[in-house]
């Protein structure tokens, strides 16, 4: 468990005592409180959170979406050496692809999609993180905040854009930030950071077309997981 | 009689008072506003997504170009929540260099939006006087980084380097005489803290030439006061932070109640509005000028007392010095490993918040272990605010939502990411 200050311990037990068992710590948030939470808790949870006295989580700041598909997956295996030596290109061929389980790590994700609430209470001046991992990967579902949070709408209409993630009980679930008749949800680990149309003017029809891209992906620097005892905190002194 | 039915109307993207590339469906009953529907995502270059596929330390850049009228403050965010996964924190000396930039950027973002707001609702010359105090910011940006706008100059675990000694000096031209360029490069003689010095003593005045434009300006007053109400209770359930929160009346800055870099040290005051209206905003964001003042103040001061790093020694995370690197064969590693393949930060995530002159300026870092972000999301201050256009300009007139986009402080660069 993390160490923290004496006003989140006490916000911790607080929160021990009045959601008890619907709240997992969760344990990788750096000295910051944060509590994963079940689908079907999450509304009767947050209600609780921003009306009862202790908590009065009045603001929400922030709904993020995330994609748990290729966690704690290195886009270049060098642990271990051979004799002829190891390519620095990409290996390919471990891109996961859906439905695919999710490589073991740490701190390990309990779904493919998670939407996380960061919440913070200006009248006692705490801040509080939720997690709740969707139940289906195909088509993740959870319950909308608005009518906890009005800040939410335009939030949950992000997250719906980008990951495809839908909200039951939003008024408006409409694609927020990419194009007019945009096909697919561009966040998520399996869409290519290139996208999949290109679009130009075309002359001779006299209007815009959209086309396959024609550039190819590229990785610069691939991605690699090194384990470091630097971080490790039993061997930290102090 | 025929029956007058309401009509559908599109402001923007390409218009002047839209601040870049919104687009508003206002559904109008005559000449008021029935129904805003803000149309955003023109300017989406998927930031968050290009910096989970680059190591932590390339996406500084990209940070700047979110809110590019104030740059430093989102590397800020950005570069605070890597040093919460790394358990690092900068020297003092880089505390202060960051403390004293942060409020540059609050002067040049205020600057910026006063500008534009005062442009937008009617009042030219206040544009011009801005953009007059903005060039002498831009050139301390500069002096720094070499750049007037997107710096990158924050790093993890301090600034990329200390501050020059010598003040960039106006170069003889044609354009102008002998007698201009001197009077031009007479602050420019010593230092950058030296010209720092010589701005902040000008700005207050400054502040006061703004105000007497405007406070009292009928003209001024009629157009803003009244305008896009928010009640306290209202701009919390709505997310509102910065001067949208504290201009209703909500005492809440996070430089005050959960202080980053040495914000606890320094003497400084929140000014809070009454009203909630477009009027109120724009007195606490005049206040705020004065009060970033002030801690530059200080923050010049202590920094020609204190001379020290501005870095961590920890060449893990920061690059050694050109003269090391020659003639050391551990900093040449250090310093092919940190540009080729990055550093790895242990697997956690982290929120960091920093009160950026538009809000609270949010980012959320989740990491598995690797040298790339495996999550980044940006927390966008404007994001709230511009969601809430629906509901703060119901009612008014055409001619307000203008007025409201301005006292938004709307950028789209933040929003659309």
């Amino acid at each position: 468990m993390v160490e923290l200050t004496a006003k989140y311990s006490l916000l911790a037990e607080a929160i021990a005592e009045q959601l008890g068992e619907r709240a997992r710590a969760l344990e990788n948030s750096n000295r910051e409180l944060g509590y994963a939470i079940k689908p079907e808790d999450l509304l009767e949870c947050c209600s609780l959170l921003r009306d009862s006295e202790i908590f009065t989580f009045d603001m929400l700041m922030d709904v993020s979406g995330v994609d748990y598909l290729s966690y704690g997956r290195s886009e270049w295996e060098t642990s271990s050496a051979t004799s002829t030596g190891f390519s620095r290109g990409v290996s390919r061929g471990n891109a996961p692809e859906a439905g695919e389980r999710i490589a073991e790590t740490k701190y390990e994700p309990a779904g493919r999609f998670a939407v996380v609430y960061h919440l913070l209470s200006v009248t006692h001046n705490h801040r509080l993180r939720l997690k709740v991992f969707c139940e289906d990967d195909q088509r993740p579902i959870l319950d909308s905040v608005i009518d906890i949070w009005s800040a939410a709408d335009w939030y949950e209409r992000e997250v719906f854009d980008l990951y495809g993630i839908v909200f039951r009980g939003h008024p408006d679930l409409r694609r927020l930030l990419t194009d007019y008749g945009f096909i697919g949800h561009p966040f998520r680990k399996d869409f290519p950071l290139i996208g999949n149309v290109e679009m130009r003017y075309d002359s001779e029809k006299g209007r815009v077309v959209y086309e396959p891209v024609s550039i190819e992906a590229r990785t610069l620097v691939p991605k690699t997981i090194r384990s470091d005892n630097r971080y490790e905190p039993d061997l930290k002194d102090g | 009689m025929p029956e007058i039915q309401n009509f559908t109307m599109n402001f923007g993207p390409q218009h002047p008072a839209a601040h870049g590339v919104l687009r508003l469906v206002l559904e109008m009953d005559g000449e008021v506003i029935q129904r805003a529907d803000p149309h955003i995502g023109l300017l989406h270059r998927a930031t968050e997504k290009l910096a989970e596929s680059k190591p932590f330390n390339q996406s500084i850049g990209y940070m700047d170009r979110l809110d590019y009228v104030s740059m430093m403050c989102n590397e800020h965010g950005y570069v605070l929540a890597i040093e919460k996964l790394l358990g690092v924190t900068p020297p003092v000396r880089a505390k202060y260099i960051r403390t004293m930039f942060d409020e540059i950027t609050r002067i040049l973002n205020h600057l910026m939006w006063l500008g534009a707001h005062g442009l937008d609702i009617g009042a030219m010359t206040m544009f011009l006087y801005c953009f007059r105090e903005r060039e002498d910011l831009m050139d301390c940006y500069e002096a720094v980084s070499g750049t007037r706008m997107h710096a990158t100059y924050y790093r993890p675990g301090g600034v990329f380097r200390d501050l020059p000694e010598r003040m960039p000096k106006y170069q003889a031209s044609p354009h102008r005489t002998q007698k201009n360029l001197k009077k031009m490069n007479e602050n420019r003689s010593g230092t950058l803290l030296d010209f720092i010095e010589s701005f902040i003593d000008r700005f207050p005045g400054c502040v006061d030439d703004y105000e007497t434009l405007l406070t009292d300006n009928r003209i001024w007053k009629q157009r803003t006061v009244n305008i896009g109400v928010v009640s306290p209770e209202r701009a919390k359930q709505l997310g509102f932070s910065g001067p949208m929160l504290r201009g209703s009346g909500v005492v809440w800055d996070l430089r005050k109640m959960q202080p980053y870099e040495v914000y606890e040290t320094l003497d400084f005051d929140i000014p809070v509005g009454v009203n909630g209206d477009c009027y109120d905003r724009y007195l606490v964001r005049i206040e705020e000028m004065r009060q970033s003042n002030r801690i530059i103040k200080q923050c010049v001061d202590w920094l020609r007392e204190n001379p020290g790093p501005v870095v961590l020694d920890d060449h893990k995370i920061t690059p050694p010095t050109r003269i090391e690197m020659k003639d050391d064969m551990e900093s040449l590693i250090h310093h092919f490993k940190l540009f080729t393949e990055g550093y790895c930060v242990p697997e956690g995530e982290a929120y960091a918040a920093i009160e950026h002159p538009k809000g609270e300026f949010g980012c959320y870092i989740i990491s598995d272990g690797a040298n790339k972000p495996y999550r980044v999301k940006i927390r966008a201050p404007g994001f709230p605010h511009l969601a809430a256009m629906n509901e703060m300009v119901t009612g008014h007139m055409l001619a307000d939502v203008v007025a409201v986009i301005g006292s938004q402080d709307i950028v789209f660069g933040e929003i659309d990411r």
